[in-house]
């Protein structure tokens, strides 16, 4: 393989200035697929939740999951777009066995939701406001498996396998408008964005937005044009980057390949990019297919989907706090830094002291149990905070416990039988 | 007449992963053009005033619960596959894609 020309990032920066699109793909959490009642449970053998729809056979109709419909709206609400009066589903064709129909059933022209944004805070604590375009309902595709090439890939395989399980799960592809203006700081702001992208599906409880396990998949698409100049260059795709640290690592890569090609009177090919994650480098894909290419229509098979006003209402008045707003209100609450804050997020703290405060102890007891012994004891053994096998419960026992050999006030009434109860309990 | 020419042609059989001879793409051209010909009159029948539809029935969100319905067992599922290995749907290698 050849070695990609890279201009450093400081001199990519001082000549241009980067434009980028991000589409993150979330599988919703439904207990069946979009278009048919298999179930979506992860870990079943290979095709045991398949059916004649999302196999495709012929003669079997699709029929909308209303959980999708619904867990669509409230992304779309959550991220202040508007959402359609009236919309239909559309066939995207192309050829690739990992849909059996031959086509996806998404959107087009007509999505759910459109026109929002997102305000994204960076680590040092500015907002950057992130534009929607759109967010539309789609289906997940099957796994390939590729066998005989050396590495798994399609390159030298001699035939492909197909588990079909997965074909049909419903998908929600968020779309960002053209981010502009954020200079030197796009790949913190790409991260940043997917980072709080991925909060709100948890919030919304419409997904776990496990990116380890592709759940959530982000496509990062970016171009360059000399300072000053308004024209969009020639973009580059680059498919399934799915960690936040590779979008920030991919965004940066892009920038310093384009530069170099660009800085060398080369041009940009629009093309598909694959992203490897030991070297944080990205090579050439398929050159990318028009959007008439795919010779999109109107789904026949499914009729459209004109949510009721009132139902609309109903469920923008159920959304949760926003994970931004809240977590500022427990900043404030709890009486921390910005900084202070952004490592108790990153070491995923957050939901257990909320929990360990609602259990009883105070703010600072329960921030320092979980940032402090914990958060030590789960790095040792690599797993996350909610792992360990000891409960918000058990930490707010432990603090507002106290002990006799440091408090006289461990025979305070108050404290005494709980005491007992759970020695009595062992 | 939309006049699709042989090149047309020849870019649709590639997204189709067909391959045509050099005589079927004059052939097809030809019977595409027809077709084409065929549907484009429906707009000579219909006016300003009938909007393009892509359902003939005056029907909305048809919904169902999400509710788990049984699949086919991976035998059925597998049944009519012209190949199967590991209990998955064998297809032959996929070139120029990755």
């Amino acid at each position: 393989m050849t070695v990609t020309e890279l201009l450093s990032y400081e001199a990519a920066l001082a000549s241009f200035d980067p434009v980028m699109g991000l589409e993150v793909h979330v599988e919703l959490g439904t207990k069946t697929k979009m278009f048919c009642g298999c179930s979506t449970e992860l870990g079943a053998e290979p095709n045991a939740q398949t059916c004649p729809t999302c196999l495709g056979l012929p003669g079997a109709l699709p029929v909308v999951n209303e959980i999708g419909v619904e867990s669509a709206i409230k992304i779309g609400l959550a991220l202040h777009c508007e959402i359609a009066e009236w919309c239909r589903f559309a066939r995207k064709n192309y050829f690739y066995p990992d849909m059996p129909k031959n086509f996806q059933t998404s959107q087009y022209d007509e999505p759910i939701a459109f026109n929002g944004y997102l305000d994204v805070q960076l680590e040092d604590g500015e907002v950057f406001r992130v534009e929607i375009e759109r967010a539309h309902m789609e289906e997940d595709t099957g796994k390939s498996t590729h066998i005989g090439g050396a590495t798994g890939r399609i390159h030298g395989a001699s035939h492909s396998l197909l588990d079909y399980n997965r074909a049909g799960i419903p998908l929600i592809e968020i779309v960002t408008k053209p981010i502009e203006g954020a200079g030197e700081r796009a790949p913190e702001v790409a991260k940043a964005y997917v980072a709080e992208l991925r909060e709100l599906i948890r919030a919304l409880g419409v997904s776990e937005a496990r990116m380890d396990k592709g759940q959530m998949r982000c496509d990062v698409n970016l171009s360059l044009r000399p300072h000053g100049t308004k024209t969009f260059g020639t973009r580059s795709e680059t498919k399934n980057v799915n960690s936040l640290r590779s979008v920030e690592r991919a965004a940066r890569f892009e920038i310093q390949r384009h530069a170099a090609v660009l800085e060398s009177g080369g041009t940009i090919v629009q093309e598909t990019r694959h992203f490897h994650e030991d070297d944080g480098s990205t090579t050439s894909g398929r050159i990318k297919d028009n959007a008439e290419d795919y010779r999109y229509f109107p789904e026949p098979d499914l009729v459209p989907i004109a949510p009721a006003r009132a139902w609309v209402e109903e469920l923008r008045q159920g959304l949760p706090e926003l994970p931004r707003v809240r977590r500022n209100r427990l900043r404030e609450e709890w009486g921390v830094s910005e900084q202070e804050m952004q490592s108790i997020l990153n070491a995923g703290a957050v939901d257990p002291i909320v929990a360990t405060i609602e259990a009883g102890a105070d703010a600072a007891s329960a921030r320092k149990w979980w940032m402090g012994e914990l958060a030590r004891n789960a790095n040792e053994k690599g797993v996350s905070l909610e792992e360990l096998p000891i409960t918000p419960a058990d930490v707010a026992r432990v603090s507002t416990t106290s002990w006799p050999a440091r408090s006289s006030r461990a025979s305070s009434p108050a404290r005494a039988p709980r005491t007992r109860s759970s020695r009595s309990a062992v | 007449m939309p006049g699709i020419t042989r090149e047309e042609v020849a870019h649709l059989a590639r997204l189709a992963r067909l391959e045509l001879a050099e005589e079927e793409l004059d052939h097809f051209a030809g019977q595409l053009d027809d077709i084409i010909g065929a549907v484009a009159r429906v707009s000579e029948v219909a006016e300003q005033d009938v909007p393009p539809t892509s359902h003939p029935l005056p029907l909305t969100n048809v919904m169902r619960a999400d509710e788990v319905r049984p699949s086919l067992t991976p035998a059925q599922a597998l049944s009519g596959a012209p190949a199967q290995e590991q209990q998955r749907f064998k297809v032959p290698q996929i070139l120029g894609e990755d």
